[in-house]
């Protein structure tokens, strides 16, 4: 018991709980989503939201916290729907770019020892505006093999659950089991004795939000996918929801404690937390304010699972 | 054994800003020795080991290991590669990762597949070997473990023995947190790993620990060497007379009369009774309940409902400085003062000259190293970081003090200081509640209560106050 219940457990049951507990709520009141096209109806807009958590976690996992990445997936967005729809090269180009940006922007904090929240703040107005200037109004289509993608229809399983579980076990084996995951995380946790270790911080920050910045885009391009059109707002709420949803898995702001499996579960269970409120008919503008309540609801467990711990 | 010697610095100077913490230092290590170095918290020991290792370059002065003079260019993955392991004193593991995962971070040639079975197998070995009956799983998360064996970890860790070579493991002040036992496992497996022909340089305040281990003893005071001899031409005297401290120790255990239990109890619960004006210590291996103890203490006295019944205000005197002690963004007086906002509060506004003047007493009666109170308290090493928390506790006027083994990594000197403030403090009718991991401590108090898995075993004082019955409490009845 004792060695089932360690807190590494606890942090990964919790999610997986809260998500049972909110999709049992979805299939009571509305039971037509409980089958192939109810599942990929409801889970479709998972899949950018779990890419971007997973981008927002590599940032928390060095005690970082980006607060642009909703502006920087509306950019990809829009490139994704302009350039790589019209110009291939020129496309992949300016996404490459992108995720170098981002390396720079994780290079700059660590150097001159910056907050990440100011840098990233202000990046994100420099993100929006590039997005602005590529796309000034709505518009642009997806390139067919991106859409072809998200629409999959495979036999049994739908592809956003696919594709979560995918997304989660290739980061869960690469942060979490590998030994270059090690001094990632470990960066985190202590970045000291990382270093006397006689490994670079630097590369280490530079990794981390070169990865974030890879997510970033792959979010973008799973987003237009869907939409099949972008614009230059087009996942601002993105920059919230992602830290949410990766706190809501299992990590914390700091220490390096973070969990890819978490932060898709965390994903799926505020995705899936609009639809629940639509189908309480709830008026929208209530859904983000029912999503914080949710939000507050698991933390508040996790306090006192940890509690109970501390006291046995 | 090459008579060689592998390390040898040559006039290393170093400052910070305007303290010169190093002025001109000589050491030696041979192979196949143990050095032993001592010397007030301050005097540049932990700084001579950065630089040694790599962490810090010095200003002026050479070091050479393995016959190699090292150029400027020298840093901690160099000084991993010539086969220079550290412990370094404040505790450097990744506590959001497993101990094997540990291990991956300061070896780097543990990687590929199944690399995660190795990295759990080496260091088990290691425990094994260096600490029977540890109780630590490889899989466990550094967090999730108490300081002694995040200690016992760090220790196994730099003598853990993967591709890279291992000549020198410097261990400064590995055992401050670890019980007698635990302490001397190591030792033993110091002695075997010298005769083995690696050189170990050990830092600890404690005496008895550093004339065992060693062959050698350098005395440090000031940033320079005042004393370097074979460890057998030294005794306790000599030590402390070198560091510049005169002994004056002479008291014995249970020579604190306990003739205050007239008052009514400030603490009570089950076994456990503390009156007003008593020096109590907690005794046992370390581990075994007493900083919980301790903590439920405290939590009483802040209104919590358990078990124990607390009538007057606590304060706490953190021994895991790093994780409940310093604000590490704050000052040193800032530290200080603290605990004391109520008194110093005129109206809406900190009085901060009464502050600052207050924290300038400090400094003075516990001799705190430090140019100016207003430095980050991180400027501090660790002994004197430590004594501002002393301070914090002492300035703070609540009747009950309670410190979870508080003199980590300070010195002698310090420490009589401190034990003459402690017993003029319960002459003032204040309770003391002291654990500590050095059983000469509790030459101090009035009453020790030993405790063994989690269970107050006994309650000593007196006669039957000894080292004998507290530690034969302190063990199974079976294994003893």
């Amino acid at each position: 018991m004792q060695r089932f219940l360690t807190p590494n457990a606890l942090r990964t049951l919790l999610p997986v709980l809260s998500l049972a507990a909110l999709l049992g709520a979805i299939f009571y009141l509305q039971p037509r989503t409980m089958s192939y096209f109810g599942l990929n109806l409801l889970l479709n807009l998972a899949v950018p939201i779990a890419l971007a958590t997973i981008a927002q976690m590599f940032i928390l996992c060095v005690n970082d916290l980006d607060l642009s990445l909703g502006a920087f997936i509306s950019l990809t967005a829009c490139i994704t729907a302009t350039w790589l729809f019209d110009t291939p090269f020129l496309g992949i180009l300016a996404l490459l770019a992108c995720i170098a940006a981002y390396g720079v922007m994780g290079a700059l904090i660590h150097l001159r020892n910056l907050p990440s929240i100011v840098v990233t703040l202000g990046m994100s107005f420099v993100w929006t505006g590039i997005a602005v200037l590529i796309l000034p109004t709505p518009g642009g289509s997806a390139p067919d093999w991106i859409r072809t993608l998200m629409t999959l229809k495979p036999a049994f399983v739908p592809f956003p659950i696919i594709a979560s579980v995918v997304i989660a076990l290739v980061v869960h084996i690469g942060l979490m089991r590998s030994a270059t995951g090690a001094v990632l995380r470990g960066a985190g946790g202590n970045p000291k004795s990382v270093e006397r270790a006689g490994w670079s911080l630097l590369r280490v920050k530079v990794t981390m939000f070169s990865l974030a910045g890879l997510f970033g885009v792959l979010s973008g391009m799973a987003l237009v996918g869907l939409t099949t059109s972008a614009d230059a707002n087009i996942a601002l709420r993105y920059t919230l929801l992602s830290i949410a949803g990766g706190i809501l898995g299992g990590g914390e702001f700091v220490g390096g404690r973070v969990s890819p499996i978490g932060a898709v579960i965390g994903a799926i269970t505020l995705a899936l937390a609009g639809s629940f409120l639509s189908f309480l008919r709830l008026n929208p503008d209530w859904q983000i304010g029912a999503q914080g309540a949710i939000l507050i609801l698991v933390l508040a467990l996790r306090l006192l699972i940890s509690a109970r711990e501390n006291r046995s | 054994m090459r008579d060689k010697a592998l390390v040898s610095m040559s006039g290393v100077e170093k400052s910070f800003g305007a303290a010169r913490a190093l002025t001109g230092v000589d050491l030696e290590v041979a192979r196949g020795a143990c050095v032993g170095l001592v010397g007030h918290n301050g005097a540049g020991k932990s700084t001579l080991m950065n630089v040694l290792s790599g962490v810090i370059k010095a200003d002026a002065g050479h070091v050479s290991i393995g016959g190699e003079p090292l150029d400027a260019s020298y840093d901690t993955a160099r000084a991993a590669s010539l086969g220079v392991r550290t412990v370094f004193q404040e505790l450097s593991l990744c506590p959001n990762l497993t101990v094997a995962e540990n291990l991956r971070i300061s070896h780097p040639s543990i990687k590929g597949f199944g690399w995660r079975k190795s990295a759990r197998n080496v260091i088990a070995d290691q425990l094994d070997q260096m600490f029977p009956g540890h109780g630590i799983s490889a899989d466990a998360e550094v967090g999730s473990l108490s300081i002694a064996q995040r200690q016992i970890v760090e220790i196994a860790r730099a003598f853990s023995k993967v591709e890279s070579s291992i000549e020198l493991v410097i261990l400064d002040e590995p055992t401050s947190s670890l019980d007698q036992n635990t302490a001397a496992q190591l030792v033993a497996f110091v002695r075997s790993f010298v005769a083995d022909g690696g050189s170990v340089i050990l830092i600890s305040h404690l005496l008895g620990e550093i004339l065992e281990a060693s062959d050698q003893i350098v005395v440090m005071k000031d940033g320079r060497t005042v004393a370097v001899d074979a460890a057998s031409n030294f005794d306790r005297d000599r030590l402390v007379r070198d560091m510049g401290d005169v002994l004056t120790e002479t008291s014995k255990f249970g020579g604190r009369a306990s003739t205050k239990q007239n008052a009514p109890a400030v603490i009570s619960g089950g076994e456990l009774t503390v009156y007003p004006g008593e020096i109590i210590g907690f005794a046992g291996l370390s581990g075994h309940g007493q900083t919980d103890t301790l903590v439920r203490i405290f939590e009483a006295s802040q209104g919590a409902r358990n078990t124990l019944s607390v009538s007057e205000p606590a304060v706490f005197v953190a021994g895991d400085r790093q994780t409940d002690g310093v604000f590490p963004l704050w000052s040193i007086s800032q530290n200080i003062f603290v605990s004391s906002l109520e008194r110093l509060t005129k109206g809406l506004a900190i009085n901060f000259a009464q502050a600052e003047d207050e924290a300038q007493q400090w400094q003075k009666t516990l001799s705190i190293r430090t140019p100016d109170m207003k430095n980050n308290i991180l400027s501090l090493s660790g002994g004197n970081q430590q004594k501002a928390l002393f301070a914090r506790a002492l300035g703070a006027k609540a009747p009950i003090i309670l410190m979870d083994d508080p003199m980590r990594g300070v010195d002698v000197g310090t420490k009589q200081d401190v034990y003459e403030i402690l017993s003029q403090e319960a002459e003032k009718g204040r309770a003391l509640v002291w654990y500590t991991t050095e059983t000469d401590e509790l030459k101090h108090c009035d009453r020790v209560y030993v405790f063994r898995e989690g269970k107050i075993m006994a309650e000593l004082s007196g006669d039957d106050l000894t080292e004998a019955n507290i530690l034969s409490n302190s063990f199974d009845k079976e294994d003893a």
